[in-house]
This record gives C-alpha cells, structure tokens and sequence, in this order.
C-alpha cells in the first residue's frame, strides 16, 4: 500500500477548502480506503469540528513534530468510518511551528500504510500553504463562481506550478445553475477557460452542506444530497474512474430553454 | 429582436460577462507583473529602438499580451513604412 497525498487549497479563504477535505475523505473511506486526514492550518483549526471529531483531540501534528508524542498517539479514529483518522492541527501556535520538511517526513512515515492522506490547506501563499503542498502528489484547488475566488485561484495554481506540484486540478464550488442561467453567475466554461487547468468536480450550492456541518458528519457520507453526491463522484475520479459530470445548466424549466434559444452563445 | 426578448426578460445586463472580462485583464497582470503603465513605456522604447533601423509608423504600433493556456506572450505588431514611397521620392 502506498499512500496518495492529496492537498486541497485555494489562496483565498472561505471558498470550502475544509468541507471538500472532510467530505473527500469521508467518501473515501465509506467506499473501503484507509484514509488520514492531516490538518494544516495551525492555529486555525477547522477540520476537527467539520468531521465531528472537536471532543476526542489529545495531541496534534505540533506535539508529533516537536517529539511530546508518536504520530500514532495523535490519529483520531473516526468511529462511524472505521478507516478514517484526522491528525489535528495545533490551536495555540502559528504556521511556523511547522516545516515542509516536517511535513514530508510526516507523510512519508504513514505512506506504507494508507491508501490516502488528505491534506488540508490553510488559506493564503505563505508558510501555511508551503507546508500543505510540499509532500503532495496531487494538489486540488477550491474556488467559487465569483471574481476574487477565481482570481485568488489563479495565483495559487501559478505558485503550484512553479513549485512543481502542477498540473492542478479544479473544484468549483457553491454553484448556482439558476444564476448562471440567468448570466449572473460565471460559468463552469468560463471559469476553465480563465484559468486553464483541468476540473475534477462541481458542487451545487446546498443547504445540506451547512445542515451536516450542523451535525459534525459529511454530506458525503450522510444522505442523498446534491452535494454528497458531487463529493462522491469526485472521489471516485480521484481513484481514477471516469465519472461524467452532473450537467447541472440542464435542469431549467421551459424559460430556462426558452432564453437559452433566443440567447446566442449563452450557456 | 432577441435584445427586445432580453430586455423583457431582464437580460440586457449580465454580471457573469462583465465578471469575465474584468477577470480576463485582471489575471493577465497579476500572471505578469506587468502594469499598463510600464507596458506603454516598454511600447515608446521599443519604437525608438527599431526606429533607428526601419522607419515605422508610430501611431499604428500595437503591443499587447496574449495567453494561450496558462502561457503569457507579449505580441508585438509593427507595420513598417512602404518602401515604395521612400524610392519615388
């Protein structure tokens, strides 16, 4: 078994870098994986409460570096996913407790012995981000349809590149077909053809999302949602799998056809 | 036709083109570092330096960056005077 390590980042902050970890995790993991989620954004700590796992944190991956405990004593076993563990990030210290060097040797010690590690980025281009994508062997990057979300996208994956962890792949997250059909909200295309990298998954926009975050369990692993089932089909094309996409444009009723026909090269 | 269609519709402004667009210039400096002001002044040295070997028009100068991808390119467009004209003369 040799681990995949799979950064999710996003420059700006807010877009739902943390909901995508937890729920790619989570799918992973109900469909037979052994997966360790690895939070990185220390003194920021998010990941914990999304997965519902807050009550059970002892140590962190800054007890880990700094030698107060083995990495196995700091791995929360998550009880509902018995394949799934998260080492949480520490609340009371700042990037900089932490090295890229730390953090390979840290992934390269879990490698031998998990299918996934999912690594969790903090917002922003500096130490924070430096740590998450240094081990990586894929970098997912999380934006919405909206101006500074795609800017901030662009930034991130010019940067990954330029480290050598490209080609990125895109989540466009928090997607409105209704506003889209209307032309009040950009496009998938249009979002792929400003930062020309390749897509890996959309997420509806979903109440969902919130309710299970409510909760402390992914929407991935929790009913039949919208955005559950796009967390599962992006799981499954990490795998490698090909999964076609949800045409989500498609669903309008007849005005939706209607402005459609009469709009030339909308969508 | 279609614009009247749109108008009743409320279609005649859409905020996706315009985010678009505006994304368009703005990732083109943010991937170059290249503000307007400094492409302008790289455009005045350029025509003073092929200016000193071809005579060229000024005016229709035109400099400008492309991407195709993720790859930057400065394309530079500079017609040269009519040869023809400079003989007869």
């Amino acid at each position: 078994m040799t681990a995949k390590v799979v950064t999710v980042t996003s420059g700006k902050g807010g877009v739902g870098k943390t909901t995508a970890t937890a729920n790619l995790a989570a799918a992973l993991a109900a469909e037979g994986s052994k997966v360790v989620c690895i939070d990185a954004d220390i003194g920021l700590r998010n990941l914990d409460v999304v997965l519902g796992l807050e009550n059970r944190i002892v140590y962190d991956i800054v007890d880990v570096v700094e030698g107060r405990c083995r990495l196995r004593q700091a791995m929360i076993r998550d009880k509902r996913l018995p394949e799934l563990y998260l080492i949480p990030a520490a609340q009371t210290r700042d990037k900089s407790a932490i090295s890229p060097s730390d953090m390979i040797r840290l992934c390269d010690d879990l490698r031998s012995e998990y299918d996934w590690i999912m690594i969790d980025s903090p917002a922003g281009i500096e130490r924070g981000f430096r740590n998450a994508i240094a081990p990586a062997d894929v970098v997912i990057v999380v934006t919405n349809p909206e101006v500074s979300a795609v800017r901030d996208a662009d930034r991130i994956i010019g940067l990954i590149e330029a480290e050598e962890k490209g080609p990125a792949r895109l989540i466009v997250n928090r997607l409105r077909p209704d506003m889209i059909r209307r032309g009040d909200m950009l496009a998938i295309e249009d979002i792929l053809e400003l930062l020309a990298v390749d897509l890996i998954g959309v997420i509806p926009e979903d109440e969902m999302v919130v309710m299970s975050t409510n909760r402390g369990v992914p929407v991935s692993i929790d009913g039949k949602s919208r955005a559950g089932q796009a967390f599962r089909n992006i799981s499954r094309r990490l795998k490698g799998e090909e999964v076609p996409f949800i045409n989500l444009e498609e669903q309008g009723g007849l005005l939706g056809r209607l402005s459609r026909l009469i709009r030339p090269g909308g969508n | 036709m279609s614009s009247i269609i749109e108008k009743i519709l409320g279609k005649d402004r859409h905020s996706a083109n315009l985010a678009k667009e505006r994304l368009k210039l703005v990732l083109i400096h943010d991937r170059t570092d290249l503000t307007p002001t400094a492409l302008d002044a790289l455009k005045d040295e350029l025509i003073d330096v092929i200016s000193r070997y071809v005579e060229i028009d000024p005016k229709a100068v035109r400099i400008g960056m492309e991407h195709d991808g993720r790859e930057q390119r400065l394309i530079a467009d500079i017609p040269l005077r009519p040869t023809a004209r400079k003989r007869t003369r």
